[in-house]
């Protein structure tokens, strides 16, 4: 969709006696041409992440109020200068290097299983000197990257099938390797990334038929022909969450513990939420608050309008997304911007939708919001990406400048 | 369709196509949108209060305050069952921790702290976890401060373990009037199935036997309740704020005399028997034990042992021995000897088979058919009319009466004796307020007949059955208070009272709540003409020389009606000696019944005679206003005893 825009008023601008010069310091860095909509809903986020967590969280970490506001702020500064940094860079070049990408981001992710802890029966996180690195949180957005570029790559010589199925293999081998981690949850957005660059780049209905087929095949054979032939592929643990959000009032000690503490938090929250006196995440009853069930702390503190608030910001987030994808000067940047939106979109209403109760726990962060530093870092450089795109579709359009970095 | 084709790149032909796209991703963001905002607004607006609710008892817990049991106090209101608080390490099962790590950690913590094995641990909390499921499981009382300490200071690494204030029966008076007071244990999942403990929740304590059971509704109080917050590992976060105030039960006040009790448990000590002290006008009972006794606080624990229950308990279909829990007083029933010869003396004055001045010759044998009956002793007291024969005890003078009566039964049917020990409430349950009455037997020729037709017996009745009742013997059994009962009929003129322990009851400060009244007396008509000489005799038989308690009461400062009993008893298959005596004082106005038997105690003027008067000393100086000093020195007072052979 283009930006339709008709002749401006023009407003003859009064001489002032210091007037700057007309190219400022910010025209030059080529912040002029970001896309502030999004850069606002981004900052906007990742504000109300911290101040949530400052209130929510100051006696988590005994002796430490501000444990995870401080480190927070640290993810979400890197986070944000990395953005601006993608932004600088045209997207275009990733095509290129996409052997390496892809081969650097199975390599990460296998490095897992050597190096990695587990924490909590997982394998997810690397050591790194001032951070736990979690390559497969970096591997949704090298993923699509990747994806993107093979799509379209591969455009003209080759059998619509074929080259579906190579996408899906190119998506499915980091997939089932995060799935193997265990992190149920990433290996669900790889598989939606998938899915995504293949919508987008136009693969035939047949195909999203014969792959919605599968996909259906596969969680009936996961959840219900596996387990009856006890031969499970999930871990009980991970069934029970699957499953008991559509039961949570069964074994509420048990499974569904963390559903009903979590639909209890946002719904005593109310229309304007029950500030200090918020008990749910004061006193403990509510698990994983800084993290997965951030949502419920908004529900429950800021009650309905906090909760609403968020959700326009994440909406203002897609839009943009959408927009970006419609601006961009190629298909690449098209189907990275479109492949983002999907990620985000599925993110987040499954992230909220476990904390309202009608998605299955999958310990999906909510992007921007859960304290993380993987997720708010790739979730910055994701937003790079699609400032990326928007400035250089701004800078093909030819209206103003010179391309910076060509 | 224009994607129908197959082809990837039509949509770079066809801008249409992604735009097509792109709106379905649009389409698709709306429609996640909308439902998550339209599942908030449900969550949060509409059902905004019951989450709300459910959210402030997330973080509330409520907690019992359990509330102590009213005190028994004695007829001066002496303590005798108080409370004392103990504090009581009790584990919440179901506040654990869920994981097994966390869990054995705290049970092992918890396994250091009591001094149990952790395996013991885990089986007390499994155990009574089945058993009353909604309680918490309570591992040890009467836990040292400085574990409270630790616990309450750690106690996040105590998750679902607590000290709490439980109170626990104290007993100032150590083992005095064990049988009637009973104890206290936590209610049973049966016991809460019945109406009478509907409002009770698992837990809660209730009497289980004596006067805990007959006034536990009186003495239990209303507990408490407490609301803690709590965080999700059920530390609390505040203050707790009292919901209600536990309120203390009502005190109960015994008719006991706790000198009195003292003075008859001291007779009893290392023996087997029973006594009682019966005001013979309304009923109260000033004192009444068993023994072998048990100490009730080994009872009031809240786990008690098997060895423990055993060595208490026994096994109480039996009468003889053992069992310190079997209430001998009211629960037993033995024959009574000669202490049922005025029974017999007041049948045979109503059926005219005697008049009060009547002679009739003993010598030393009756005869009935083959069957001989002899004096106690092979003794011959020769002619004697009712007042001697009562003084002197001659067996031969009521068996005559028995073999008389006999023939009256022959005759119309009219049975005096048996009819007589039931009006005095022999035979029956005496309706005291203390739960365990045994019925005792009054034998007649119908009961025996119809044994012998159902052949669990050899014979039918016969004058010989008679015989042996006229002098309390054969198939007689009464329990020391129906005798007493009979006595205080004999005493006051013919009111059969209703025994009771219970007096009144009374809030914790002391006022009267309720006086307690037992049912109303019957009366039995008993003319003067037959009380005065059969009290005569009685009196005699204590106070005269040639009395048979005469050597032990004959100095005593208050003139006694006393009789001695001896009856024959069969224990494991040997026969014994029991010692019997019933006595009322002062004789010319009975005030007091006392009742006292002992088990293989020999001829009653040996044993259960001085015991006896051990008891009216205690009533004597308490009710009658006689010193000391003259109990002490009417006890240097030699009696003639010299020369006479007493027997019965």
């Amino acid at each position: 969709m283009a930006v339709v825009s008709g002749p401006r008023p023009r407003v003859q601008p009064r001489p002032r006696p210091y007037a700057e010069p007309r190219e400022s310091l910010l025209e030059r860095a080529g912040v002029l041409r970001l896309d502030f909509a999004l850069l606002a809903g981004a900052i906007g986020l990742i504000a109300f992440s911290i101040y949530t967590l400052g209130q929510a969280t100051s006696e988590d970490i005994p002796g430490d109020p501000y444990f995870y506001v401080i480190r927070q702020s640290i993810y979400a500064t890197v986070g944000i200068a990395l953005m601006l940094a993608v932004a600088r860079v045209d997207y275009s070049r990733f095509r290129e290097l996409r052997v390496g990408i892809y081969s650097a981001m199975v390599f990460s992710i296998c490095l897992v299983f050597v190096f990695a802890e587990a924490t909590r029966g997982s394998r997810r996180w690397i050591e790194l000197p001032f951070f736990t690195f979690q390559p497969s949180e970096l591997g949704k957005v090298l993923l699509i990257l990747v994806l993107a570029a093979v799509v379209i790559d591969r455009a003209q010589h080759e059998s619509s099938w074929r080259k579906t199925g190579r996408i899906l293999l190119l998506g499915g081998i980091p997939g089932a390797l995060v799935f193997l981690q265990p992190d149920l949850g990433s290996s669900l957005v790889y598989g939606v990334v998938t899915f995504a660059v293949l919508f987008i780049a136009g693969t035939p209905w047949q195909h999203i038929a014969a792959i919605g087929g599968l996909a259906a095949l596969a969680v009936t054979v996961v959840l219900v022909v596996a387990p009856a032939a006890d031969k499970p592929i999930l871990q009980p643990y991970q069934e029970d969450r699957l499953t008991s959000f559509l039961a949570p009032s069964e074994d509420a000690a048990g499974t569904s513990y963390q559903i009903n503490q979590s639909l209890i938090s946002v719904g005593a929250g109310g229309k304007t939420g029950r500030g200090d006196e918020s008990t749910q995440t004061r006193d403990g009853f509510l698990p994983e608050r800084h993290t997965d069930f951030i949502f419920a702390v908004v529900g429950e503190r800021y009650g309905f309008m906090g909760a609403a608030f968020i959700l326009s910001l994440y909406a203002l987030l897609i839009w943009r997304a959408l927009r970006i994808m419609t601006l961009s000067k190629n298909r690449y940047g098209t189907i990275i911007a479109g492949s983002i939106a999907v990620a985000f979109l599925f993110q987040v209403f499954v992230n909220v939708g476990m904390n309202i109760g009608i998605a299955p726990i999958t310990g999906i962060p909510l992007p921007l919001m859960s304290a993380g530093g993987s997720s708010v870092i790739v979730t910055f450089l994701a937003l790079g990406l699609l400032q990326s795109i928007h400035v250089q579709s701004q800078l093909s359009s030819g209206s103003r400048g010179t391309p910076l970095l060509r | 369709m224009s994607f129908g084709d197959g082809s990837w790149n039509k949509d770079r032909r066809e801008p249409m196509a992604l735009q097509r796209r792109i709106a379905i991703l649009g389409t698709v963001a709306l429609i996640a949108f909308g439902v998550v905002l339209f599942r908030l607004w449900y969550l949060q607006v509409l059902s905004g209060d019951r989450y709300l609710a459910e959210a402030q008892g997330n973080r509330v817990r409520e907690v019992t305050v359990q509330a102590p049991r009213g005190d028994i106090l004695d007829r001066d209101g002496e303590t005798i069952v108080g409370n004392r608080t103990a504090l009581a390490l009790q584990v919440r099962k179901d506040e654990l921790p869920e994981r097994n790590a966390a869990r054995t950690k705290v049970l092992k913590e918890v396994a250091q702290l009591t001094g149990l094995e952790l395996e013991k641990v885990r089986k007390e909390i499994e155990e009574q976890t089945e058993l009353l499921p909604s309680s918490p499981v309570t591992l040890q009382r009467d836990v040292p401060t400085s574990v409270v300490l630790f616990v309450r200071e750690n106690q996040a690494r105590f998750q679902g373990v607590s000290v709490d204030r439980v109170y626990v029966r104290q007993y100032p008076q150590g083992v005095l009037a064990a049988h009637l007071l009973g104890y206290v244990k936590e209610v049973s999942a049966e016991q809460l199935e019945e109406p009478e403990y509907a409002e009770l929740e698992a837990g809660d304590e209730i009497g289980q036997d004596g006067v805990e059971l007959t006034y536990d509704s009186v003495l239990r109080g209303v507990n408490g309740a407490t609301r803690v917050p709590v965080d999700a590992a059920g530390t609390p976060t505040g203050r707790p704020t009292s919901v209600r105030e536990p309120s203390q039960g009502n005190d109960l006040v015994l008719s006991i005399d706790s000198e009195l009790q003292a003075a008859g448990e001291e007779g009893l000590f290392g023996r087997s028997g029973a006594f009682v002290a019966l005001d013979v006008e309304n009923g109260e009972v000033l004192a009444m034990g068993s023994a072998p006794t048990f100490d009730p606080s080994a009872l009031a624990k809240p786990e008690i042992s098997q060895a423990t229950a055993e060595s208490i308990f026994g096994d109480t279909q039996m009468t003889g021995t053992g069992a310190p829990a079997f209430n001998r007083a009211i629960a037993a029933g033995y024959p009574t000897g000669s202490t049922f010869k005025p029974v017999t003396a007041l049948a045979a004055l109503e059926a005219d088979a005697l008049t009060p001045t009547e002679i009739i010759n003993d010598d030393g044998l009756y005869q009935v058919g083959t069957q001989e009956f002899r004096n106690a002793g092979d003794e011959v007291y020769g002619p004697i009319a009712l007042r001697e024969a009562l003084q002197v005890s001659s067996d031969v003078f009521f068996y005559t009466l028995g073999a008389r009566l006999e023939e009256e039964i022959e005759k119309d049917g009219d049975e005096y004796i048996q009819d007589w020990a039931m009006d005095l409430g022999l035979g029956d349950v005496t309706g005291i307020d203390v739960p365990g009455e045994a019925l005792g037997r009054v034998p007649t020729p119908e009961w025996r007949n119809e044994l012998f037709e159902d052949g669990d017996t050899d014979r039918p009745w016969s004058v010989g059955d008679n015989i042996n009742l006229s002098v309390g013997q054969g198939d007689l059994l009464a329990a020391p208070l129906q005798l007493a009962v009979a006595y205080s009929a004999l005493g006051n003129g013919g009111t059969v009272v209703t025994p009771h322990v219970g007096l009144r009851t009374e809030d914790p400060e002391g006022q009267v709540v309720q006086e307690i009244t037992p049912p109303p007396a019957r009366e039995v008509e008993i003319p003067d003409t037959w009380r005065g000489p059969i009290m005569d005799g009685l009196l005699s038989a204590a106070m005269e020389p040639g009395g048979t308690s005469y050597s032990v009461f004959g100095n005593f400062p208050v003139e006694i009606a006393g009789k001695t009993g001896t009856a024959e008893t069969i224990v494991d298959g040997a026969e014994y000696d029991q010692a019997w005596y019933a006595a009322l004082a002062p004789a010319d106005n009975p005030k007091v019944a006392v009742v006292y038997t002992i088990e293989k105690g020999g001829f009653g003027v040996d044993t259960a005679a001085p015991a006896a008067r051990e008891i009216l000393e205690e009533y004597a100086r308490n009710y009658l206003s006689v010193s000391q000093r003259q109990i002490d020195e009417a006890a240097a007072t030699p009696t003639a005893t010299t020369g006479t052979v007493v027997a019965e």
